[in-house]
Order: structure tokens, then C-alpha cells, then sequence
């Protein structure tokens, strides 16, 4: 069997069933739902404050209309923000490492927040093709452009989501294989490797909580063109 | 405890650390296997973890590094088939 970098990506798989379910649920389990008391438990009071931090952030750049979007966004991000940061565990798979799951988080919402604006304010979305100010020569060319850029915005989304993370899960795999070949010919380089490996684990932490902020901020912007 | 209750609970109500292991079989044919009697189990035994390690006053980080090493666990199980090929060996 060929072994490569890639094979910590592939789908997990028991018998034939695909596990990435199991995977997509988990976090389920580390959010139980807060009993009605005046005082909770000190798990559930950092998880409400966490998500009442995120919802104000994400809520005070929109309009009322656009308050209705809360719930999706919230737990969008606390998904992503669990996902990603239960992926640096050891032997663990990371969901959102592969393209199929991140297109078909950002392809839905995006064609929503296109669709709403398209909906009640026509006019509205479709002037944001052409920014204030333009000179005239360069309206038919702008237009062109902004149409374009408007078109990648899902394929963008998804795609610097998965190579985020892939990106830091290879490097993590090919720095960690460099330090233990290392370790018996030249240990001092090893140690140093060893050191390169700690702050790229950092980054890598660091990493998976701004991609699933900076996913959930960009719909957030998208949104508040359109509503 | 009341010990002289304790002859009165049913065997299979009995929790598994209260069974003798003679008992052991029997216990396991009177439990419940139906789809619900399963769902009724998980649910006991998450409560009875929630309760003890993540309800309280001052809980501490042992709770939820619990669940994490669980986890971390049962994804190398998944995982073993495609592990193996990767121990150092001259021949796998």
C-alpha cells in the first residue's frame, strides 16, 4: 500500500461505514443544553458567555431584518471553532479539511445572503457592482469585475477554509516526521525542529479559531449588503 | 447503605457494579436490547456522567478532558487499520 502525506485526509471509515458523522456530531456532546438555573455550572457559564461575546460581535454591524440570521451564524461558528479545534487533538479527523464539507457550508448560505437581497431590495444589491465614484470609462469594466468577484465569493469561502487547515495539518505531519527521522542522526537539529513544532502547533491553534471567525464574518458582510 | 434492602431489588434492575459475577449472564439476558431500552441506557449514563463531573459548583477541567481523551481514543481505534502502515519496519 502507497503510503503518502494525504492519508491522515481520507474519510474515516469502520467496516465499510463512514465515520465522519460521528465526527460531525461530536461536538454536540461538549455543549450541553444549560438547565434553567439563576447559577450554572462553570462549563455552561463560559459556553454562554462565549456565545453571547460571538452573537453581539456578529450582530452590531446589522439591521433588524438582518437579527433574524443570529441563530445560524452563532452556531455556524461555534461548529466551526469546535471542529477545527477538536482537529489538533492526536489520531483525531478534522471534518472541515475536506472541500465537499466546507463548499456545502458556504455555497447555501452564500446563494441565501444573494437571494435576500435579490428578494426585497433589487436595486440595492445589485448596485453594489459598481463602487461610488467610479470614473465612466471604467463602469462597463468594473461591472465585469465586481459580477466576477461576486461569483467567487463561495468558492473563496470554502476553499480558504480547507486549505487553511489542510495547510497546517500537512506541515504539522511533515515537521514532526523531519524531527523524529532526525532525532538518531543529528539531535541537535532535532531539538530545533522540536522548537519550529511547538510554535507551529500554536499558530495551528491559533489558525483554527480566526478561519472559523473570519468564515462567519464574511457571510456576516455579505449578509449586510443585501438586507 | 441498607444492606437488608438490598435483597429486594430486582436482579435486573441491579447496577452493573452491584452484580456478582455468577450473576453476570443472567444479568445481561434480562437487560433491555430493544432500540429504546439502548437509547434509555445512554441517556442514564450520560446524566450520571453529567452529574458527577460537569454539574458542580467547582468543576474543574478532569471533566471535559474526560470526554477529550475518550475520544482522542476511540478516533486510533478507527484509525488503527491505516496506522499500522505506518510503524518503522523493514517489511510491513
Amino acid at each position: 500500500m502507497i503510503l503518502t502525506f494525504f492519508d491522515q485526509f481520507s474519510s474515516p471509515c469502520l467496516l465499510g461505514i463512514p465515520l465522519i458523522i460521528l465526527s460531525m456530531l461530536f461536538p454536540t456532546l461538549l455543549f450541553p443544553t444549560p438547565n434553567n438555573r439563576w447559577v450554572t455550572n462553570r462549563l455552561t457559564t463560559l459556553q454562554l458567555w462565549l456565545t453571547h461575546t460571538i452573537t453581539k460581535q456578529l450582530m452590531i454591524p446589522l439591521n433588524k431584518p438582518g437579527h433574524k440570521w443570529a441563530l445560524i451564524l452563532t452556531s455556524l461558528m461555534m461548529l466551526l471553532l469546535t471542529i477545527n479545534l477538536l482537529g489538533l487533538l492526536p489520531y483525531t479527523f478534522t471534518p472541515t479539511t475536506q472541500l465537499s464539507m466546507n463548499m456545502a457550508l458556504a455555497f447555501p448560505l452564500w446563494l441565501a445572503t444573494l437571494l435576500v437581497g435579490l428578494r426585497n431590495q433589487p436595486t440595492t444589491s445589485l448596485g453594489h457592482l459598481l463602487p461610488e465614484g467610479t470614473p465612466t470609462p471604467l463602469i462597463p469594466a468594473l461591472i465585469m469585475i465586481e459580477t466576477i468577484s461576486l461569483f467567487i465569493r463561495p468558492l473563496a469561502l470554502g476553499v480558504r477554509l480547507t486549505a487553511n487547515l489542510t495547510a497546517g495539518h500537512l506541515l504539522i505531519q511533515l515537521i514532526s516526521t523531519a524531527t523524529i527521522t532526525l532525532l538518531p542522526i543529528m539531535p541537535t537539529v532535532s531539538i530545533i525542529t522540536l522548537t519550529i513544532l511547538l510554535l507551529l502547533t500554536i499558530l495551528e491553534v491559533a489558525v483554527a479559531m480566526i478561519q472559523a471567525y473570519v468564515f462567519v464574518l464574511l457571510l456576516s458582510l455579505y449578509l449586510q449588503e443585501n438586507i | 447503605m441498607c444492606v437488608s434492602l438490598s435483597a429486594a431489588v430486582l436482579l435486573k434492575d441491579m447496577k452493573l457494579l452491584d452484580v456478582k459475577l455468577g450473576q453476570l449472564p443472567s444479568w445481561l439476558a434480562m437487560r433491555d436490547f430493544t432500540p429504546g431500552g439502548i437509547l434509555g441506557a445512554i441517556r442514564r449514563g450520560y446524566n450520571r456522567y453529567y452529574t458527577k463531573y460537569i454539574d458542580v459548583r467547582k468543576g474543574g477541567l478532569g471533566g471535559i478532558s474526560m470526554v477529550l481523551a475518550g475520544y482522542v481514543v476511540i478516533s486510533y481505534i478507527w484509525s488503527y487499520s491505516h496506522l499500522k502502515h505506518e510503524r518503522r519496519r523493514k517489511y510491513h
